[in-house]
């Protein structure tokens, strides 16, 4: 007797519908419910550093909104999904915690191309998300572009140009003006995000004195950077200025263990949690990279006691996407609260007010029109992110030079121009 | 200058490359095994090192030689837990073992990475080098590591052929991968000599992984490329052969190599490839095969 011989056939209809609904994500949304307990699905990559960072973080806000009472009278449940780094599996997971989970919003993702799947998703199923780690500009692009479509993406993290500008406004101010470097080469993963960020750096790096010797886009699976190392060095430029975020442990080691003599600054996310010392075996000496905060450096009074009760529940500090994880929850969690419904049309409303506070500036977003529409603000009084160094097994905030505590050193293989000249 | 360095680093990558294959075309000499769980078990022993050697305190030195332990016991579980009982079991026909020890090896490979990934994250582990530092050969910078891991790769190769060459159980293994029918008529246990093979096999793969981690970094991921190029590396050479997985494990090492100085680090594996689908034409046997 097979299984489908025990539905009555009245019922049969019903669960075609259903099932095709859910192949093609139609969401029978039902009735809009009275707000109860506000669900968030948080869909993270539990095997890469920044990917877990996310789930980790939403869940401890989750708790301490909890203990707190929750967020007028709501508790906050948070609903976590692995997506494998895969974006397949990321749109399996939102169709779940929309479809199955009736979660009222989602948090994903630190990978561009998940979020650039997951954008067309949201719009179908008329669901908020906002993505706490992922960079491509192309995900406000869409929001920018077809806003009654896509107005239901949030970008929670600086897009690829803003991130590029900070690089280039942070060598501007200490590369060049303190260390007279005069010639980069730009170093970056073959990835969606990495794609406006080197247009941008093509850009401003010249605008900020450095001249941009070569563009090197390596493929993300490269294993041995010793022949990319090698033509760099031919070339003689003062700084790789690095855009890796999949890849991070393997040219950092490399580039230390074959004592490449040039300085590296730029975004290289693995080095923005505190594992990635131990991950590089120390190898991490001396790189510079942008990040959301630096530990110990109060960029808001939130900043330091989350990363003391995230080092506390985790044993690590989390990565740049961990921070605005941690306060997307917060944000979405207001803005829920304060639609006091589920209802997607309504939540965007209150998203696109939000003013908030969080652990690594002031959070608003840009306005529907915007080219930037619905990404985070960027500017010194927003967010404009802090640029760390590795300096004896510790991350040291050298930039913006407000809340820097500690001042830029480079290992001793590493030649500056000043002993280029003096050879 | 380029072409200098060029020797040098595909010198040091052919040597591993070498180390790895060896082991995989020795088991397949010997005991008709494809074992393509064998970058995860490389992989097993990158892991387990780095996590002696670092979290646990013991040293690199130490970390290696746990690390090496490591993948001798993994290529023991896989021979115990996945490949006897595909071989013992009546279930399945005779003549279908061996794509079943592939499929079951392929499977087992698979559950080592995803399980891998989940305790260890799918980040690189790199172990803290032999020893620290450079030096320069003929003005060419080379990171002391690479020659220590060469010269290491040598030394294990050079008491492989003293084992297989110049000792009685070496030559039974040898007899083995002739005729094992023939060996087992003069009262030799083959299982024993099987159980002897697997040992060596995970040494090989043991140091392969560990000196790979302290080279290049190894992560999960890597499984699955780690075993494709030992078995292009093995056929290439011709399957069984382990003079011709020596030959074609350089020839794989320093096409990689060229390619990625002086075409596009990106192509680095394509020629290797390419090479391949010709050998597979035009010799078949691979380049030093028997038959």
């Amino acid at each position: 007797m097979t299984s489908l011989t025990r539905i009555s056939a009245p019922r049969l209809p019903l669960l075609a519908g259903a099932l095709l609904a859910s192949v093609f994500g139609l969401g029978l949304a039902g009735p809009a419910h009275a707000l109860g307990t506000i669900k968030i699905g948080v869909i993270g990559e539990d095997a890469a550093v920044a990917g877990t960072s996310i789930t980790k973080a939403a869940q401890l806000a989750a708790d301490e909104i909890n203990a707190k009472g929750g967020i007028k009278g709501h508790k906050v449940e948070v609903i976590t999904y692995d997506d494998h780094s895969s974006a397949a599996d990321a749109v399996r997971a939102f169709q779940r915690a929309v479809n199955q989970d009736k979660v009222d919003a989602v948090i994903a993702s630190y990978i561009s191309e998940v979020a650039l799947a997951i954008e067309p998703w949201s719009a179908r199923l008329k669901k908020v998300w906002i993505t706490p780690g992922a960079a491509s500009t192309d995900i406000s692009k869409h929001v920018h572009d077809d806003y009654a479509h896509y107005k239901y993406t949030f970008h929670g993290w600086l897009t690829s140009a803003f991130i590029a500008q900070s690089i280039c406004d942070f060598s501007k101010d200490t590369l060049v003006k303190d260390f007279h470097m005069k010639s980069s080469v730009v170093m970056s993963e073959d990835a969606a995000w990495t794609t406006p960020l080197d247009a941008r750096y093509l850009k401003c790096l010249p605008e900020s004195g450095l001249k941009v010797l070569d563009h090197i886009r390596f493929n993300p699976d490269t294993t041995d950077f010793t022949p990319i190392y090698n033509k760099i060095e031919g070339e003689h430029p003062d700084v790789i200025i690095t855009g890796i975020s999949h890849v991070g442990v393997q040219p950092t080691v490399q580039w230390h263990d074959q004592r490449v003599p040039i300085a590296m600054a730029g975004q290289s996310s693995q080095a923005t949690t505190s594992t990635f010392w131990k991950d590089t075996n120390g190898a991490a000496e001396g790189v510079i990279t942008a990040t959301a905060a630096g530990p110990g450096v109060a960029i808001t009074p939130k900043t330091i006691p989350f990363i003391e009760a995230y080092q506390k529940k985790y044993g690590a500090t989390p990565a740049y996407s961990g921070f605005s994880a941690y306060d997307d929850v917060y944000m979405l969690a207001d803005a829920i609260a304060a639609a006091n419904s589920s209802d997607g049309d309504k939540i965007v409303e209150q998203m696109e007010k939000t003013d908030y506070v969080g652990t690594i500036g002031r959070v608003q977003f840009y306005e529907k029109g915007n080219q930037y529409a619905h990404a985070m603000k960027y500017g010194t009084n927003y967010v404009s992110g802090t640029f760390i160094q590795w300096q004896n097994g510790k991350q040291v905030t050298v930039w913006p030079t407000n809340v820097a505590n500690a001042k830029i050193k480079f290992p001793d293989f590493v030649k500056l121009p000043e002993q280029h000249a003096a050879k | 200058m380029v072409a200098l360095q060029i020797l040098i680093d595909g010198f040091a990558i052919s040597s591993l490359y070498a180390l790895g294959a060896m082991g995989f075309t020795l088991i397949f000499g010997v005991s008709g095994v494809l074992n393509l769980s064998h970058g995860g078990i490389m992989v097993i022993a990158a892991v387990i090192g780095w996590l002696a050697a670092g979290d646990l305190g013991l040293g690199v030195y130490l970390g290696t030689l746990v690390g090496v332990i490591a993948g001798l016991i993994a290529a023991y579980v896989t021979y115990f837990v996945v490949i006897l009982p595909i071989q013992r079991s009546k279930a399945i026909p005779r003549d279908e073992n061996e794509i079943f020890i592939l499929t079951g090896t392929l499977l087992w490979g698979i559950m080592i990475q995803v399980g891998l990934a989940y305790l260890f994250t799918d980040n690189p582990v790199t172990m803290r080098p032999l020893i620290d530092g450079v030096t320069y050969i003929a003005g060419v910078r080379v990171p002391k590591n690479e020659i220590m891991i060469a010269v290491i790769c040598w030394v294990v190769i050079g008491l492989l052929w003293l084992l297989v060459n110049r000792t009685p159980a070496g030559k039974r293994l040898l007899a083995a991968s002739i005729n094992p029918r023939g060996l087992t008529l003069l009262g030799f246990d083959l299982s024993r000599i099987y159980f002897f093979v697997w040992g060596i096999y995970g040494l090989l793969a043991g140091v392969a992984g560990v000196l790979l981690a302290s080279f290049l970094g190894v992560s999960s991921a890597s499984a699955g490329q780690l075993t494709a190029s030992a078995f292009s590396i093995v056929v290439l050479g011709g399957l069984g052969s382990v003079s011709g997985s020596l030959v074609a494990a350089y020839i794989v090492g320093y096409l990689e190599t060229m390619t990625a100085y002086l075409i596009e680090p990106t192509l680095r594996p394509i020629p290797a490839l390419l090479l391949l689908v010709l050998v597979i034409y035009v010799r078949p046997q691979g380049i030093l095969g028997r038959r």
